[in-house]
């Protein structure tokens, strides 16, 4: 789940979908694609991603598509023990290797 | 000496290198930079330094120095206010090295839900740190 919050975040046009939808409140795919600067098709691929990391949910309204943000969605990738953990894991390998290469 | 309220990211691991070698690569700036980040750094006391990424900064003040066997700064970035304390011991075929990041609190990701913040910068590093997490 926090894999699947990560990856949809990892890209800055999903980002700014989400952000303006966390900023602005809901918002049809059409509103959405006026301001994104990609097409139609691919916004509404974007906004399947974020579905899928459960950052949005979307509602059908005759022929349009509504979309808004999920803050709560955030809250798996908001564990700063998990993020730091792994952080200093790859710095204490950088660290070593590091050592390795200094003279006595 | 830890508030039981707070958490702590702790990483240790056994390096086949002495004290005072490992203790050089935590306190020379230019060093520091090959492992951790750009930074400011000078292993005084009091001093104000910022370790700089391409997703931000992070601020610290040097809390302790104890030349080989201790080194603690203060850590704050994104609403994150901790205290990073390494400490060096000796063993017979090198140095047992701790790092201990406290100061998590439970309620520390009230900083984020705003999503304002620069979060989205510190996300946009994240898939690297990801890649490393499974």
């Amino acid at each position: 789940m926090a894999d699947d919050v990560f990856k949809a975040l990892a890209d800055p046009t999903r980002r700014a979908l989400f952000e303006r939808l966390a900023r602005d409140g809901e918002q049809t795919v059409h509103a959405l694609t006026d301001r994104a600067g990609v097409s139609q098709p691919a916004v509404s691929k974007h906004l399947g991603i974020l579905k899928h990391a459960k950052l949005v949910r979307d509602r059908r309204e005759g022929r349009e598509t509504h979309y808004r943000a999920q803050p709560q969605a955030l809250a798996p990738l908001i564990d700063w023990m998990s993020l730091y953990g792994a952080f200093w894991r790859e710095r204490f390998d950088r660290l070593e290797f590091l050592l390795k290469r200094m003279d006595q | 000496m830890t508030d039981p309220t707070k958490k702590s990211v702790i990483v240790e691991r056994e390096v086949p290198h002495p004290p005072e070698k490992i203790w050089r690569a935590l306190t020379q700036s230019s060093l520091i930079e090959e492992w951790l980040m750009k930074n400011d750094f000078q292993p005084v006391v009091g001093h104000r330094f910022n370790l700089r990424a391409d997703w931000g900064a992070v601020d610290c003040q040097v809390l302790a120095v104890e030349p080989n066997k201790t080194l603690s700064y203060t850590w704050a970035a994104y609403g994150l206010e901790s205290v990073v304390t390494w400490t060096l011991t000796p063993t017979s075929t090198g140095t047992h090295l701790r790092m201990e990041q406290s100061g998590f609190r439970p309620d520390q990701q009230q900083a984020y839900q705003g999503a304002k913040g620069g979060w989205q910068q510190f996300f946009a590093n994240l898939e690297q740190v990801l890649a490393r997490i499974d």
